[in-house]
């Protein structure tokens, strides 16, 4: 117990803000050095693609990929960006990405808004179907939606495969389904937390469920909203697997699944496949860099209340 | 693939609606029950459609035979497309192998990497959000990006891996990518890259989430930074771990992009993941044997699924 009484006298110096203060001016050359070196690791493989990009292929085939000969433009991404067709695959995952995110977000919330905002009967066990259902591998759902859509007829003015097969439409239903199981859980959580009051006084005045939900609930909501559209165009464009399985044209292929042609194509040439790799990470990279905050937020959105 | 962002899947907040809040459906007006009943059935309805009804059709269709053409050739099989998986399937048992090495590496060396990662970069140090943008800017790639960036590193010829050994040109050069022996390392690395700032971006939110007095408090009673780590503070993080180990199992039995975009998940690659694909897609279609090879993923899967979502919504039932 001695021990105790002797502590006091340091505790006012650790306590409060000054403890934060304290711990940024401690120099911590150890942790420097090795998140340094981690970072330096960290940045090979993409400052590597960069870089290779960035010569041409004569001179890496004279000096070797491994050197600094020769010199340095951008011929490689004019050079990818025409030969794979880049404007096309680049149009076509705005077809896929954008109508995605806007019905998943506008499904998930009106879904969320029913089920945090209302007492009935199944609203637990519908959010839990709903969550559990972007939790499962999309490869177990792969057979059965391959031949829903392959044996779904169409007429051939409508689709070129006669069927449901090699359309946008598939890949965005997919798409959208997964989705909106997370975010109608994010959503729902958050509508949770906002006042029973927002709405009460709305409801007292005689506005309806539509207008409680489009005025007064979806306002609210919106830095959560914003926050899972950046994560969700992000997760859309990413997307390989579905249009891999759906989409068997090339030129109808988003970019993401594109580039796995495109690799093929440039085998003999890792300057231009580099360039193409940069190329796609392009839009990602903005869209990351000019919304960090909500990208981040979108990830761990809820998780450090836990 | 789509991502598994159940970094999000923080277990369901605790605040709770207290019985005021939640206004019961039975007092509405019969216009906005209409009104509220579209608002559930469409989401719903898509739910069923393309997640739900596949699941049970996934079930069904593993026990027939089928070629996928006309509905009039489905023969029923019984459990003959089971037996032919666990018995005279070859590539049945490295893919199961490989999954389970793919979930030990992701939570022996990723995880750990984010989480030391995360306690470094908690403390406040200079240049802290420089070296997150660092970590994590390979979470926002896809993996098919992940598998041509690495390609450029691991190439035998070409790679810059090889280069550095020395053995680039000679034949000890090592092909990561294709040698059966390897490439899965070489893969589960490629892996790592992307998970270990998944993982380091969670944890960093968890950390902030920790109350300053615990430690404190233990810092008043002596203990060092190791001790307060691992005594206080990682306990109280555990919504948080139960988060990770979800995540990092679920992440491991869906791993998929990065196997196919290397060689279609054959030759060492074989995850289960790939093997369904395989036999879905391309020359020789086989329904049953793809289904039921779903089917064993989608009950190891529910494991996790049913033991998380029993976790999150407790409170709430």
């Amino acid at each position: 117990m001695s021990t105790v009484t002797t502590r006091p006298p340091k505790a006012p110096a650790r306590s409060g803000s000054p403890n934060k203060v304290g711990s940024v001016q401690r120099p911590h050359y150890g942790t420097h050095i090795f998140l340094m070196i981690m970072a330096v690791v960290w940045l090979i493989p993409l400052g590597w693609a960069i870089f290779t990009a960035l010569r041409p292929k004569a001179d890496t085939d004279k000096y070797g990929y491994f050197s600094f000969g020769g010199s340095f433009n951008f011929a490689n991404f004019v050079t990818a960006w025409n030969q794979g067709g880049f404007s096309k695959l680049l149009f076509n995952s705005a077809i896929i990405v954008v109508p995605t995110v806007i019905l998943t977000l506008f499904f998930a919330s009106m879904m969320a808004f029913a089920v945090s905002r209302f007492t009935w009967k199944f609203n637990v066990t519908l959010l839990i179907m709903f969550t559990a259902g972007n939790l499962l591998p999309p490869q177990v759902l792969a057979a059965p939606l391959f031949e829903m859509f392959k044996h779904f007829e169409l007429p051939y003015s409508v689709s070129g495969s006669g069927s449901l097969l090699n359309t946008y439409f598939a890949v965005i239903a997919v798409n959208t389904a997964f989705q909106v199981g997370f975010c109608t859980f994010v959503l729902s959580n958050y509508m949770k937390a906002l006042p029973a009051d927002m709405t009460e006084a709305a409801f007292v005045d005689g506005a309806g469920i539509w207008r409680q939900y489009w005025s007064i609930i979806m306002p609210l909501t919106r830095p959560a909203l914003a926050a899972l559209g950046t994560l969700e165009v992000i997760f859309i464009y990413n997307d390989f697997f579905w249009p891999l399985l759906f989409i068997q044209s090339g030129d109808m292929l988003p970019l993401t699944t594109g580039l796995n042609n495109l690799k093929g194509q440039f085998l003999s040439n890792y300057n231009l496949l580099s360039a193409g790799a940069i190329i796609t990470v392009i839009p990602t990279l903005i869209i990351y860099l000019a919304l960090q905050r909500q990208f981040v937020a979108g990830l761990t959105l809820g998780a450090s209340k836990g | 693939m789509a991502d598994t962002p159940i970094g999000a899947f923080a277990p369901a907040r605790s605040v709770k609606a207290p019985g005021r809040l939640r206004r019961r459906y039975s007092l509405l007006t019969r216009r906005d029950k209409i009104v509220l009943a579209v608002m559930v059935t469409i989401p719903t309805l898509i739910q069923l459609v393309f997640i739900w009804i596949p699941t049970v059709l996934s079930i069904l269709l593993s026990f027939v035979r089928w070629n996928g053409l006309a509905f009039s050739d489905i023969r029923p099989a019984g459990t003959a497309n089971y037996d032919f998986v666990f018995k005279d399937y070859p590539p049945f048992i490295p893919a199961l192998q490989h999954n389970v090495l793919w979930l030990v590496f992701l939570a022996v060396i990723a995880t750990p990497i984010g989480l030391l990662l995360a306690i470094l970069l908690d403390q406040n140090i200079r240049g802290s959000r420089i070296y997150q943008s660092i970590f994590f800017a390979p979470v926002m790639l896809s993996l098919v990006l992940i598998g041509v960036i690495w390609q450029l590193f691991y190439s035998q010829n070409n790679g810059l891996l090889n280069f550095l050994l020395g053995t680039s040109g000679t034949p000890r050069a090592i092909d990561w990518f294709g040698d059966p022996n390897i490439n899965i390392w070489a893969a589960l690395i490629a892996a790592t890259w992307r998970h270990a700032g998944y993982v380091m971006i969670l944890y960093l939110a968890g950390l902030k989430g920790v109350d300053p007095a615990l430690r404190e408090a233990a810092s008043l009673d002596g203990a060092n930074a190791v001790q307060t780590f691992f005594r206080i503070v990682f306990p109280v993080m555990r919504p948080i771990n139960i988060v990770i180990v979800v995540i990092t199992i679920i992440e491991s039995l869906r791993a998929f992009d990065i196997v196919y975009i290397i060689n279609g998940g054959r030759n060492g690659l074989e995850l289960i993941s790939a093997l369904v694909i395989q036999n879905l897609v391309g020359e020789g279609q086989v329904i049953g044997v793809g289904s039921a090879l779903a089917v064993i993923l989608l009950v190891v899967s529910l494991v996790p699924i049913v033991i998380y979502l029993s976790r999150t919504f407790k409170k709430d039932a």
